[in-house]
């Protein structure tokens, strides 16, 4: 990191003149603010109803056609309207199965941490046993047994990844609860509960922070990957994964179809990765990937 | 050593039981139970349900099942499939050699090209191909694998030619080893994107950590080649993160296999799982939990031996 001679800066303009240096994450940032807005506003931004049928108008190239700007799937419905409404679909569950896995991590992480002893112990190893399963393999099973509706979808990502956050926590947990304020707080007569809530868990705010943007990306990862396996997000709703299990039939002919979809998801992922990377680098030094 | 090796075999017990309460578990708090296949169609009658209720032991109390179907886990006996009736654990093990193979040539892969990244990275910070690298392992690492492994099929398999698009033979060309090599390379690219970008973001930052300590100087000073200090005297320190990684990624390893085959139809465990999860197979579905878990279990313990062995530090702490 080099020593540029700058004036004394505030924490957060410190965390902000880190931040901005680190131009992929401006992009990648820029990439998850207009994902967001574009989710939010897809009803306004759709050019078509994007469940409307028209076998009339099947496979319309992209660009040819301002009525169909990314053309027409197999079924004549609206490329373009079927992103925008699917990207609404692939956010919500990942930013609902960011927030399960986030508080379930942090709840166990802090518990263990806080308390320790046999509570720890025990919470440590229950969380080594659910990493020695493939998450995929656990998805898919619990997918495949519960209906899918997008709350079902979300709660069983969130629950199969939630582990390394808790050890995150657990760790800075151990961390913080030496440091001078938490024996003054235990001094004032704080309870434990909020002794863990209110003067452990804001401090432990940055490495969460980071753990939850990047888990966003592997919960849309996640959630096209078995929608497109089919358990997914169910057809008539449309999501990223599953433009790409009806595209696949039309592959040779019509690769577009297989392409945009595909383009969305990896930008998604690439936009929340990048941002993470940023925001641990601004927030936390010591976290880098880069000693 | 081997008081370390006993320890660490000690350890991994409450660890098995761990998985297969975990694994009996999720298959009988599921909506339908194991036998939702059958309760949820139609045309079969109550009286049969209860028939086979019967027959797979799913009419005794929990704790009862689990005690069986753990001891028959440690003793060999994994069950036998609702279709057909085979063994399951035969069923299994006819698919490891297939996903070894992807997995061990993926690997091979990765560490060979993200090692060489990582290091040289490591070598030339902050250089024109450091930078390149490790943006590249982060885009990387944000593909879609299974989309990544769809537009291989339509450049390399539909419109160049150039490879098949799945499957491990030819139709009739059952052992033919370049046969087999053809099609074993899609899969392995696939496969091997993710993890090469792991194996180079971590080995770059294995190398850095090492590379400014005290011996590392002093190995300069006293005239060691550059070549000679990197293999000599970084490497053997900078392995243990490395091999510790090798178990660590092991269930994400399964789980891009899974992906993999099932993109290419590579007929592998992860094939097998997918079929499985499609007829509700249960006993199939339980046991492939089970034998990757005690894979990746294996995995850990042979990682940390490795690691106490070229460190004595480890053991004797």
């Amino acid at each position: 990191m080099s020593a540029a001679a700058a004036p004394p800066q505030s924490q957060s303009g410190r965390i902000w003149s880190r931040f901005r240096r680190h131009r992929l994450a401006l992009a990648g940032g820029f990439v998850v603010a207009l994902l967001l807005a574009s989710a939010l506003f897809a009803p306004l931004l759709a050019p078509q109803d994007p469940t409307l049928l028209d076998t009339a108008l099947r496979f319309r190239p992209p660009f040819a056609d301002w009525h169909f700007p990314l053309g027409t799937d197999e079924l004549g419905r609206d490329t373009l309207s079927r992103l925008l409404w699917g990207g609404r679909v692939s956010l919500t569950v990942g930013l609902v199965a960011m927030i399960t896995t986030v508080m379930t991590g942090a709840l166990i992480g802090i518990t263990a941490g806080f308390i320790g002893g046999f509570v720890d112990t025990l919470l440590m190893r229950f969380v080594d046993t659910m990493l020695c399963f493939p998450q995929v393999f656990l998805l898919l099973v619990v997918a495949a047994f519960v209906p899918p509706t997008l709350l079902s979808i979300s709660l069983i990502i969130g629950l199969t990844s939630w582990m390394e956050v808790s050890r995150i926590v657990r760790a800075e947990i151990l961390n913080l609860k030496e440091q001078d304020f938490v024996a003054a707080a235990r001094a004032l007569g704080a309870s434990r509960t909020r002794i863990m809530f209110r003067e452990l868990l804001p401090n432990a705010a940055a490495p969460i922070l980071v753990a939850a943007t990047l888990k966003v990306a592997s919960a849309v990862l996640m959630e096209s990957y078995i929608s497109y396996l089919g358990y997914g997000v169910q057809p008539p709703l449309a999501s990223w994964g599953n433009m790409l299990t009806n595209a696949q039939g039309y592959f040779d002919t019509v690769p577009w179809l297989a392409i945009l979809p595909g383009v969305a998801i990896t930008l998604t992922v690439m936009g929340f990765n990048f941002l993470g990377d940023g925001l641990r680098d601004a927030l936390d030094p010591r976290l880098r990937m880069d000693p | 050593m081997i008081g370390f090796i006993a320890k660490r075999l000690l350890q991994a017990v409450p660890l098995l039981i761990g998985v297969s309460l975990i694994g009996f578990g999720l298959m009988h708090l599921a909506p339908g139970g194991p036998l939702a296949i059958y309760t949820l169609n139609p045309t079969i009658q109550v009286q049969d349900i209860e028939r086979i209720k019967v027959i797979f032991g799913l009419d005794q109390p929990l704790h009862i099942q689990y005690v069986k179907w753990a001891t028959g886990i440690f003793s060999g006996n994994w069950g036998y499939t609702f279709f057909g009736g085979r063994p399951v654990l035969d069923v299994i093990l006819e698919r490891v050699p297939a996903t070894l193979l992807l997995m061990g040539s993926a690997l091979s892969v990765a560490i060979v090209l993200g090692l060489s990244v990582g290091v040289l990275g490591a070598v030339k910070r902050y250089s024109v191909f450091d930078v390149l690298a490790t943006t590249g392992a982060l885009f990387a690492l944000s593909f879609p694998t299974f989309w990544f492994g769809l537009m291989a099929i339509f450049v390399f398999a539909i419109e160049l030619r150039w490879l098949p698009s799945g499957g491990m033979w030819e139709l009739g060309e059952e052992g033919n080893l370049l046969s087999l090599l053809r099609h074993l390379v899609l899969p392995t690219m696939v496969l091997a994107l993710v993890i090469t970008a792991t194996w180079s973001r971590y080995s770059r930052s294995a190398f850095l950590e090492v590379m400014h300590q005290d011996f590392m100087r002093t190995a300069r000073a006293k005239g060691v080649p550059p070549g000679a200090r990197l293999l000599r005297h970084a490497f053997p320190n900078a392995a243990k993160p490395l091999i510790a990684l090798l178990g660590v990624e092991l269930p994400f390893l399964f789980s891009g296999a899974l992906v993999a085959e099932t993109i290419f139809g590579w007929p592998g465990m992860g094939r097998l799982f997918v079929d499985a999860l499609s007829m509700k197979e249960y006993p199939v579905l339980m046991g492939m939990m089970m034998f990757t878990a005690i894979f990746v279990i294996i995995g850990n313990l042979l990682a940390d031996i490795a690691i106490a062995l070229i460190d004595p530090r480890v053991r004797l702490s």
